[in-house]
């Protein structure tokens, strides 16, 4: 048999109920006062006073040890939290990529003196990351990466150009995936590791911002020029960058993020139809409905698997794909029901919202893996390649 | 195990000639009564009402089964039947057993009277779990005639029933036959995807065109993925759909049915177009499984039925009441 098994996820607990009407009320209070079209930058929403006082009530770094600032909760009640904030459209850029994947990649190959420096501050809620692993000639190549380390000594010497680096003009770190070995075809992954750079206090390192066609400011390219990273701010073994990155990417796929970008959209349309008799409505809405929650069921299966420790890139690949194809028709789903101009400039929340969304969904298959390079992933977990 | 049971014994009666006969009409006796003597229609029951006591797990499993083989027997029906059966108190069903809701029957000083539409080998059935508003009929064999023939895309009967009884006993409804039934096709709409993914990886990893096996195209790998992507989605809509029964949530089980009939179609036309002409031919064996997944996706509630349910619950719930609900499936 060649599918590729998802694990039935638990029913949820007391605990995790309880949980998720107790961060209800965290985030209505924090949230008072968002508009809608606020809420419908989703995750590219940054503000560092919400992730504090995220920090501060104990909702980052969840699963993490209590000696790094952790809270040693489960792998669910962190989806709760997780899944929650994304449906209240929190603005979660200032936490978001450093307790979904850089804290977790530093407490998987950090040593100690990496993990007492920064990942208290993460989970308090203070320090922010971003991922630096594109580059001009290496986007779903990963590979074929080109900026370079050099050891001199205790520091490495860092030149080369990211990209696509998204929050690198707010955030304080950045894991930069690079070259350290010889460079020759037989080490294109194994002679790569990853380096933690302080982006607020390194020499050599400039950040310059890259607009995209909404005309927002989230993506930077970041230029290393002979750039100085102390030696132990190598993160892992040199040379097992590209392993280390298969794993972050596990944490990068497979959650809810992956399918409720567009979700301000859908209470938007629903909010507009309310209150009509509409076949029409009722289908398409029943449809969508559906495909959320089988959606939200998939990610939760990831879910179980990552808290066991199982590998699950593949399903993750499945979740990412499968969920970017659902979030990018929204607009489509709107305009199918309701005839209304999309207006990024418009006060009314409809015409805002539906803009924000059209110019931002052809981000969703691209980021974090194409869905090119998600659909290759899957047809080897097939057996085809 | 059951499912490793379920397996031997379709290997040893239910060759491709076997699902041919079925397939003009031809009722297979020994294969009921194998599936008979197994308990399989007890299957969903608990301990104290007769049945396995099986976990939820191994519910799904031998239902998926039913549909990766394409059983042409109503033996998932049976299966749901007895489930409603038992949870009202009703006997249960003495061969195979169909399941329907049919509020357009009229009661009349004791007997029950009306078409009941479509029934899986109606003329084969021992008796109906049938639903008229809020009770719930076991229906004898002697209770109806066959009033018109009816065939489904997988060339099986679904013949409409004239119902006429004397009502002798009847029972509160436990739950609507319509779930029942939506939930146990998700289940072997998923069994059916399982199958189809495997035909595909097969022959296109067997099939060599310009030098190499069709599954070396990127192409055709993206399609691969992408009848993976909507097995997963039914596999995990049927679990969500039978949750969902068992805690009396009709929302839940409309939001798994319809993502499985979705899947359903959705997968027939890429397993198809990736096998190439031969997967429009009798011959091939892709053909049981695609004629099934388009049979059992418009069945116990069409797609327009489940997907008004509940989106006018998406509707009545509002923008902000909207995750609420969506947390709650």
């Amino acid at each position: 048999m060649s599918s590729i098994a998802f694990p039935r996820p638990p029913a949820d607990t007391e605990a995790v109920l309880a949980l998720r009407t107790e961060f209800r009320a965290f985030l209505d209070k924090e949230l008072a006062g968002h508009s809608p079209r606020a809420r419908s930058d989703n995750w590219y929403g940054f503000d560092r006073g919400f992730s504090r006082a995220m920090g501060q009530a104990g909702y980052l770094g969840m699963i993490w040890p209590k000696q790094y600032g952790g809270h040693e909760r489960s792998a669910y009640e962190r989806y709760v939290v997780v899944e929650e904030t994304l449906a209240a459209g929190a603005p979660v850029g200032a936490h978001w990529i450093a307790d979904r994947q850089s804290g977790p990649s530093i407490i998987k190959f950090g040593t100690e003196e990496q993990k007492a420096l920064l990942l208290p501050g993460i989970a308090a809620g203070e320090l922010a990351f971003c991922i630096g692993m594109s580059e001009p000639d290496s986007g779903s190549d990963l590979a074929a990466t080109r900026t370079r380390a050099v050891r001199d000594g205790d520091i490495y010497r860092v030149t080369g150009t990211k990209v696509w680096t998204s929050f690198a003009h707010e955030a304080d770190w950045v894991i930069l995936f690079c070259r350290t070995g010889s460079g020759g075809p037989a080490d294109r992954q194994q002679g790569t590791s990853q380096l933690l750079v302080d982006l607020k206090n390194t020499p050599g390192l400039t950040i310059k911002p890259i607009i995209d066609l909404a005309g927002q400011h989230h993506f930077n390219e970041m230029h290393f020029e002979d750039a100085i990273v102390p030696a132990n701010m190598l993160l892992g073994e040199e040379g097992n960058g590209w392993n280390q990155v298969m794993s972050e990417l596990a944490f990068e796929r497979s959650g809810p993020e992956r399918f409720l970008s567009s979700i301000e959209l859908l209470y938007q349309v629903i909010e507009a139809l309310k209150g009509i008799d509409s076949d029409a409505a009722q289908i398409t809405l029943g449809r969508v409905t559906a495909r959320l929650a089988v959606l939200r069921r998939l990610s939760r299966s990831v879910t179980a698997m990552l808290q066991s420790g199982q590998d699950a890139g593949l399903q993750a690949a499945i979740v990412k794909d499968v969920g970017a194809v659902f979030e990018q028709a929204m607009p489509d789903v709107a305009r199918e029901l309701i005839d209304a101009e999309p207006d990024p400039a418009a006060a009314a929340a409809y015409a805002s919202v539906l803009a924000n969304i059209t110019l931002n969904a052809p981000s969703w298959s691209l980021r974090g893996g194409t869905r090119e390079i998600l659909r290759g992933i899957i047809a080897r977990g097939l057996g085809t390649r | 195990m059951l499912a490793d049971m379920i397996e031997r014994l379709l290997e040893r009666h239910l060759d491709d000639s076997a699902q041919a006969r079925a397939r003009s009409g031809e009722w297979l006796p020994e294969l009921w009564a194998e599936f008979e003597e197994m308990g399989l229609p007890l299957a969903l029951l608990s301990e104290e009402q007769g049945g396995f006591g099986l976990d939820p797990a191994d519910q799904g499993e031998a239902l998926r089964l039913l549909g990766r083989h394409a059983v042409p027997l109503p033996v998932a029906e049976t299966m749901g039947a007895n489930r409603l059966l038992a949870a009202a108190g009703l006997p249960l069903a003495e061969g195979a057993a169909g399941l329907a809701r049919a509020d357009a029957l009229t009661l009349t000083e004791g007997r029950l009277t009306g078409p009941v539409a479509r029934i899986a080998w109606g003329d084969k059935l021992d008796c109906l779990a049938l639903a008229v508003g809020d009770r719930l009929y076991r229906v004898p064999r002697a209770g109806w005639q066959v009033a018109e023939a009816g065939m489904a895309l997988n060339f099986q009967p679904r013949p409409t029933l004239q119902i006429d009884w004397a009502v002798d006993v009847s029972a509160p409804l436990p739950h609507c036959p319509l779930a029942e039934g939506a939930t146990l096709r998700a289940f072997q709409i998923a069994g059916a995807l399982e199958a189809a993914l495997d035909l595909t990886l097969e022959h296109t990893g067997t099939r060599v065109q310009f030098g190499k096996p069709l599954s070396k195209f990127q192409a055709v790998q993206h399609e691969l993925a992408k009848l993976a992507g909507e097995l997963a989605c039914a596999t995990a809509a049927a679990d969500l759909a039978a949750e969902a029964l068992a805690r009396g949530d009709l929302l839940g089980v409309a939001a798994g049915s319809l993502r499985a009939r979705e899947a359903a179609g959705t997968g027939a036309s890429i397993a198809t177009q990736m096998h190439g002409a031969i997967g429009f031919t009798r011959e091939h064996r892709l053909q049981l499984f695609t004629t099934s997944l388009w049979t059992w996706r418009d069945e116990f509630g069409g797609q327009v039925f489940w997907a008004k349910l509940l989106g006018q619950a998406a509707l009545d719930a509002g923008g902000t009441g909207y995750w609420p609900m969506v947390t709650a499936l």
